[in-house]
């Protein structure tokens, strides 16, 4: 292979690619049986770039070649960028070679729509089909559904690659219809609802026949560009609910809008990324997924958009203080999940730990609590806890006091600027 | 009150565990276990060397496995490949409650003692999850995939079962400078290797008399791809260096640089 080449596609189409947060590379198992790689349903992280992310895998566009014109995307029609595309086979070659080398834990494979949808999805496929069938390659695979790509080619898709995923980009139809004209909403849903359909055929089919194939074992996901369109944190998150329920979804990624056009329709170029907003929807996120909240009750009509200040879960506490103070020796479980400063792997230590002996704060602290949140909250095998009669501003004013936040700098502007 | 003794051995895992035999057969007030390389200890106390004996330490192992879990068992093997100051002494208190107490339970994080073992054993598995990643096999021209390391604890032991699952179909080495020993897997089976190097011609990728031709463009491909998939809006050399500490960039084809 030529290496000059190859370099120069694989710097213009890793570059396009980047934008796609996903570089998860967990929740799938495939057992290695006399070819090259496994994946035993953790992922890892192989290296990390300087922006703090992780590099799991290869992470590149088929082609930038694109036959829409979305506002927020890099490689729309109308931009003026360099194009190039790979073939089948140099994809092929690159993952094997990296994964090899132990840089990788496999492919994340997405592409810009040259042609049709469907042609873009049968070559996506095809790289996927080589590496399983020809190289014997049991890494993970990471595929795109092309918006409006047909249920057979995703059916296909789903044989050969661990997951599979379509990204909203915008969580708003309205905002869709806005700044990216020529895509449909209907479009991104089709190959979510026949993935998600596959993966329920073949698992219950799996139940009977044990030698059914696997279907995309590590399921599907979603992206959702933050800040672009003017969304409230309460769209953002309801969609995000809407996702995880309706199409099952393994993960929905939010990515802060990063200036990639002058557009009117759009924040100017060089404006910052929201971090910070995108950091407190993860945080809200998680919320949902491992902490028993619902939705509804960290985001609603009084509350539309999630405090910058402090996290989604002690905002929560200080609306909801008639909950408090818990008995970290007696509470339920799940009630201590909601405490902030306490996060799972606490919980799960608290609970065990408490079976053996009553905890103070000298355990407390040991097991891993944050205890300048935690302390306004709970009680326990101690005398001393918060007896003043504290309100929910003192107590917030407070533990902003007691802690430093890479952030600050970040909301204490936009605090001045009311004051 | 008696005075305590000192032990002494080879600083193997079955060593260490032919000590913990030891104290329990003779009754021995044990404060401090110590490797014979090492000076430490205090010289005015009561000393014995102890020679490591397979059988006690399987023994030790048994019994083990018989009273506790095999997830808290690990726990012990972990926290002993840490080589932390101490460390000894520390499983063998722990050790001792664990025949000792009857209710014993390593989640009893509310004991010192047993929490302090859960958390350097995390420490030795998050090393082992870090080498897992951080391993860069370079191409040799006989064919075989090359990777040094130089990890905080002794891991080696413990990354062999992940390697030889995953790179079934290739020959490799991952060896371990610092300890001066490796892992060589010949498209069979795994076994333990001392190399001894002469130079550090292993250590130039370009060296086309050690390494495959093709090696070293590889390498730069992914040093490119690695340039080409950072957002430079969101830089954050902070967390960066939290993933990525820069004690372990010696050996990552990403991070280092080299001559052309």
């Amino acid at each position: 292979m030529s290496f000059e080449r190859i370099k120069e596609k694989l710097n213009i189409l890793a570059d396009a690619a980047k934008y796609d947060i996903s570089c998860s590379s967990s929740g799938s198992k495939r057992a290695n049986k006399g070819g090259l790689g496994n994946s035993d349903g953790v992922g890892i992280c192989h290296s990390y770039t300087e922006d703090g992310r992780c590099v799991s895998l290869l992470k590149i566009l088929l082609t930038n070649h694109c036959i829409f014109d979305c506002a927020y995307c890099v490689t729309r029609k109308s931009n003026d960028i360099k194009r190039a595309a790979f073939k089948v086979q140099e994809v092929v070659d690159l993952t094997m070679n990296f994964y090899r080398r132990n840089y990788i834990e496999g492919l994340f494979l997405s592409s810009g729509i040259f042609n049709s949808p469907d042609t873009t999805m049968e070559r996506l496929v095809q790289v996927a089909k080589k590496l399983r069938l020809e190289e014997n390659f049991n890494g993970y695979i990471h595929l795109k559904s092309i918006p409006g790509a047909s249920d057979e080619l995703m059916q296909e898709a789903g044989l050969y690659a661990d997951r599979l995923s379509v990204n909203i980009e915008i969580p708003t139809v309205s905002g869709l219809k806005l700044l990216a004209p020529d895509k449909k909403h209907e479009d991104f849903i089709k190959p979510m609802e026949a993935v998600k359909n596959s993966i329920q055929i073949y698992q219950s089919e799996k139940k009977i026949i044990k030698s059914t194939p696997k279907y995309a074992p590590a399921g599907q996901s979603t992206q959702m560009i933050v800040g672009a369109t003017g969304e409230s944190d309460r769209d953002v998150m309801y969609s995000a609910a809407y996702y995880y329920k309706k199409y099952k979804m393994k993960r929905v990624y939010y990515s802060g809008y990063i200036p990639v056009a002058n557009d009117s329709r759009l924040p100017a170029l060089g404006s910052p990324v929201p971090l910070l907003r995108e950091n407190r929807l993860y945080q809200t996120d998680w919320l949902l997924r491992f902490y028993g909240f619902d939705i509804r009750e960290l985001l609603n009509n009084e509350n539309q958009n999630l405090d910058l200040d402090i996290d989604p879960k002690l905002s929560w506490a200080l609306r909801n203080r008639e909950i408090f103070p818990l008995d970290i020796n007696r509470a339920d479980k799940l009630l201590i999940a909601r405490v902030p400063g306490i996060g799972l792997k606490s919980v799960h230590k608290i609970i065990e730990a408490r079976k053996y002996r009553k905890l103070n704060w000298e355990h407390l602290k040991k097991i891993g609590i944050a205890y300048n949140r935690a302390r306004y909250f709970i009680t326990c095998d101690s005398n001393s806890f918060e007896k003043r009669d504290l309100s929910s501003i003192q107590i917030k004013g407070l533990i902003l006091q007691n802690s430093t936040s890479k952030f600050r700098k970040d909301y204490s502007s936009q605090l001045s600027l009311f004051n | 009150m008696k005075t305590g003794t000192q032990l002494f051995y080879d600083g193997s895992y079955e060593g260490f565990l032919t000590c913990v035999f030891s104290a329990f057969e003779e009754k021995l007030n044990v404060n401090g276990i110590f490797t014979e390389a090492t000076s430490q200890g205090n010289m005015f106390a009561k000393s014995m060397n102890i020679t490591t004996d397979l059988e006690k330490a399987q023994r030790v192992i048994s019994g083990l496995k018989r009273k506790i879990p095999s997830e808290s068992y690990r726990h012990i093997y972990f926290a002993f490949l840490s080589e932390l100051e101490g460390i000894e002494l520390l499983l063998f208190q722990y050790i001792k409650l664990a025949f000792k107490e009857e209710k014993f339970s390593s989640k009893d994080f509310g004991n010192p003692i047993i929490l302090k073992i859960n958390q350097i054993s995390k420490k030795v598995s998050r090393e082992k999850h870090r080498m897992e990643a951080f391993v860069r096999f370079q191409l040799t021209k006989d064919d075989i995939f090359y990777a040094t390391i130089e990890p905080d604890f002794n891991v080696l032991p413990v990354i062999l079962k992940h390697f030889e699952t995953r790179y079934a179909d290739q020959k490799w080495i991952i060896y371990d400078l610092k300890r001066n020993f490796g892992l060589f897997y010949n498209l069979q089976e795994c076994s333990y290797i001392n190399i001894n190097f002469k130079s550090t011609e292993h250590l130039n990728s370009s060296n086309t008399s050690i390494y495959s031709t093709s090696e070293i463009e590889f390498q730069k491909l992914w040093q490119e791809y690695f340039e080409s998939t950072n957002i430079k809006s969101r830089k954050n050399m902070k967390l960066h260096l939290q993933h990525v500490p820069k004690r372990y960039w010696k050996y990552l084809t990403e991070k280092s640089t080299w001559q052309n």
